[in-house]
């Protein structure tokens, strides 16, 4: 054996895709899921064959033809158009709802673990309190008050993750914050900012992203049926949420087709999500010693 | 030299209804070594974070090299000032380094935190610190988690020397080491205060690492200061009957442990 390596001294950290790989087949499979739908988001409208707002009211619901594998809606656009152009709404959504809800989350977590006393004890209250308000109730609020829209909808379920975000983090954020690293670098002068953005926060990042994967499937979910029920993404934009709802008709005509590849979409991209961030979550167990 | 490093009078702390620390004082002078020894809940390890910013006393003050620390830093400059004057390296030597980051990459940090040097001549001091230390220059490349725990340990005497103290804490630094290299950094502490003019405040409940590093000694009992004076003289010829207890606890050469035979056979079974 050639000792490249000093034994037990590791010089290196775990790339992400070492971290990747330790998420087993299921992890890397739904890695590529995502990827792929990342893919579309980006360039879905692009590749559409067709124009996704074209209507011939003569083809509706009429089923795959040559030039339209998955058929037409009910007012006769092309599902498979629809369905790329879609990509980006449906995945864009979530995403501002992962940004936000993290971003504010970390820094209530970081910040009420930080100072703890009176000031935790106020945003914990208040974070329980925001608990009792379920996503899509908040959602119709919002709407009324915003007008219905994408907008509307992603600041109402911000506001609704934000306390499931917090919470987490806030039990991840006491633990580092009682670690003696901590208390030496306050000894030696640094400030709370510093010490959380190049300590804390870093140290957390593992559950952060664990947490992000699976609150974007949440919120999938969650704008997908804002969208059904008409407060989300208006038509004539596409959207999955909105493919599955303006095809309720043909559902009960007999023509589910429309209906059901939209949602299929919906359920391979939330499942996938799910199952990384759990996975993720698993691998975030901090390793001390 | 007439002045005292550091200065502790009348402390006091309570939680609640609990007197944890009560009417604490003693002085450390410049390269003096002060031992403050008692078991675990008698108030040493309050003392301690107390005087490096980490609790705030009840009552009371503290003063390290003639300024009073007694209420939190205003101010940035004042925190690293107080950085400068007092350091601490504390029991635990898994929780005690962020596993994030390499040795080098800690003491880099604290070095920029005090010193308005280059990058140059704060790596030529991490260079320094490590050898004062005893680490080898791939150790100092490591993260912590391919560190021993006595390696870690050292790591965190380290960081506390890069801030160049007139006063280093030892909380119980050593309790958590083997015997064998609870010796080798014992040894390095003491070879570090011959060479700087360092002062100790070593609090521990090990009598034979006090016995080693300190000259002075305050024992310490639910919160109080019970006896007082040079080290070899309150342990050998102790005062209190609490020092004389805890001096009898620990195990000497020729101690032979009570016969309970009743346990033993019923231990070995039938």
């Amino acid at each position: 054996m050639i000792a490249r390596a000093e034994p037990g001294v590791h010089l290196g950290r775990r790339s992400g895709l070492g971290i990747l790989r330790a998420t087993g087949p299921a992890g890397i499979g739904s890695a590529i899921v995502i990827s792929a739908a990342t893919f579309l988001a980006i360039f879905g409208r692009l590749l559409a064959p067709h124009d996704p707002n074209l209507g011939q009211l003569a083809y509706a619901y009429v089923g795959p033809l040559g030039g339209h594998p998955l058929g037409f809606d009910g007012q006769g656009r092309d599902v498979l158009s629809r369905l790329l152009a879609g990509a980006g709404t449906s995945m864009l959504g979530p995403l501002a709802v992962v940004v936000i809800s993290i971003a504010v989350g970390t820094l209530l977590a970081v910040s009420a673990a930080w100072r703890r006393g009176a000031y935790d004890a106020v945003v914990s209250s208040g974070l329980d309190v925001l608990f009792a308000f379920p996503g899509i109730l908040l959602a119709i609020l919002a709407a009324t008050v915003f007008g219905a829209g994408l907008l509307a909808a992603v600041l109402a379920l911000s506001v609704a993750y934000t306390p499931y975000v917090a919470r987490v983090l806030r039990g991840a954020a006491l633990r580092e914050r009682a670690q003696q690293y901590v208390a030496a670098l306050e000894v030696q002068g640094a400030s709370a900012i510093s010490i959380c953005l190049r300590h804390l926060i870093p140290n957390m990042l593992p559950l952060i992203v664990a947490q992000a994967t699976i609150l974007f499937g949440y919120a999938m979910v969650d704008l997908a049926a804002i969208s059904f029920l008409g407060l989300g993404v208006q038509p004539p934009n596409a959207d999955w949420g909105v493919m599955i709802s303006e095809n309720q008709s043909g559902v009960v005509q007999g023509y589910p087709l429309p209906a059901l590849v939209a949602g299929i979409c919906i359920v391979l991209v939330v499942v996938a999500f799910n199952v990384l961030g759990e996975r993720l979550y698993e691998q975030a167990q901090p390793e001390r010693v | 030299m007439t002045e005292p490093v550091l200065e502790v009078a009348d402390l006091r702390k309570t939680y609640g209804d609990l007197l944890a620390v009560d009417g604490v004082s003693f002085s450390v002078w410049p390269g003096g070594s002060l031992a403050i020894v008692g078991e675990s809940g008698s108030g040493k390890t309050t003392v301690a974070k107390m005087i490096v910013g980490l609790e705030r006393p009840t009552a009371g003050t503290i003063r390290a090299c003639g300024r009073d620390r007694s209420s939190p830093a205003r101010s940035t400059g004042e925190r690293r000032r107080r950085g400068r004057e007092v350091q601490i390296v504390f029991q635990d030597p898994y929780t005690s380094l962020d596993p994030r980051q390499t040795v080098e990459r800690a003491l880099d940090e604290v070095l920029r935190l005090h010193h308005g040097w280059d990058r140059e001549q704060r790596r030529r001091r991490v260079l320094e610190l490590g050898e004062l230390v005893g680490l080898d220059a791939r150790q100092i490349r490591a993260l912590p988690r391919s560190l021993s725990g006595g390696q870690r340990q050292r790591v965190a005497i380290a960081r506390a020397l890069a801030a160049e103290p007139k006063v280093l804490i030892l909380d119980e630094s050593v309790a958590s080491l083997d015997v064998s290299i609870q010796a080798q950094v014992l040894n390095l502490l003491a070879d570090i205060r011959d060479e700087t003019d360092i002062s100790y405040v070593v609090i521990s409940h090990d009598l034979a690492v006090v016995r080693q590093l300190t000259e002075e000694t305050v024992v310490m009992w639910h919160g109080r200061i019970v006896e007082r004076g040079p080290t070899p003289r309150v342990l050998d010829r102790p005062g209190h009957d609490y020092t004389k207890r805890l001096r009898a606890s620990v195990p000497r050469p020729g101690w032979k442990p009570k016969r309970r035979n009743t346990a033993v056979s019923g231990a070995r079974g039938e």
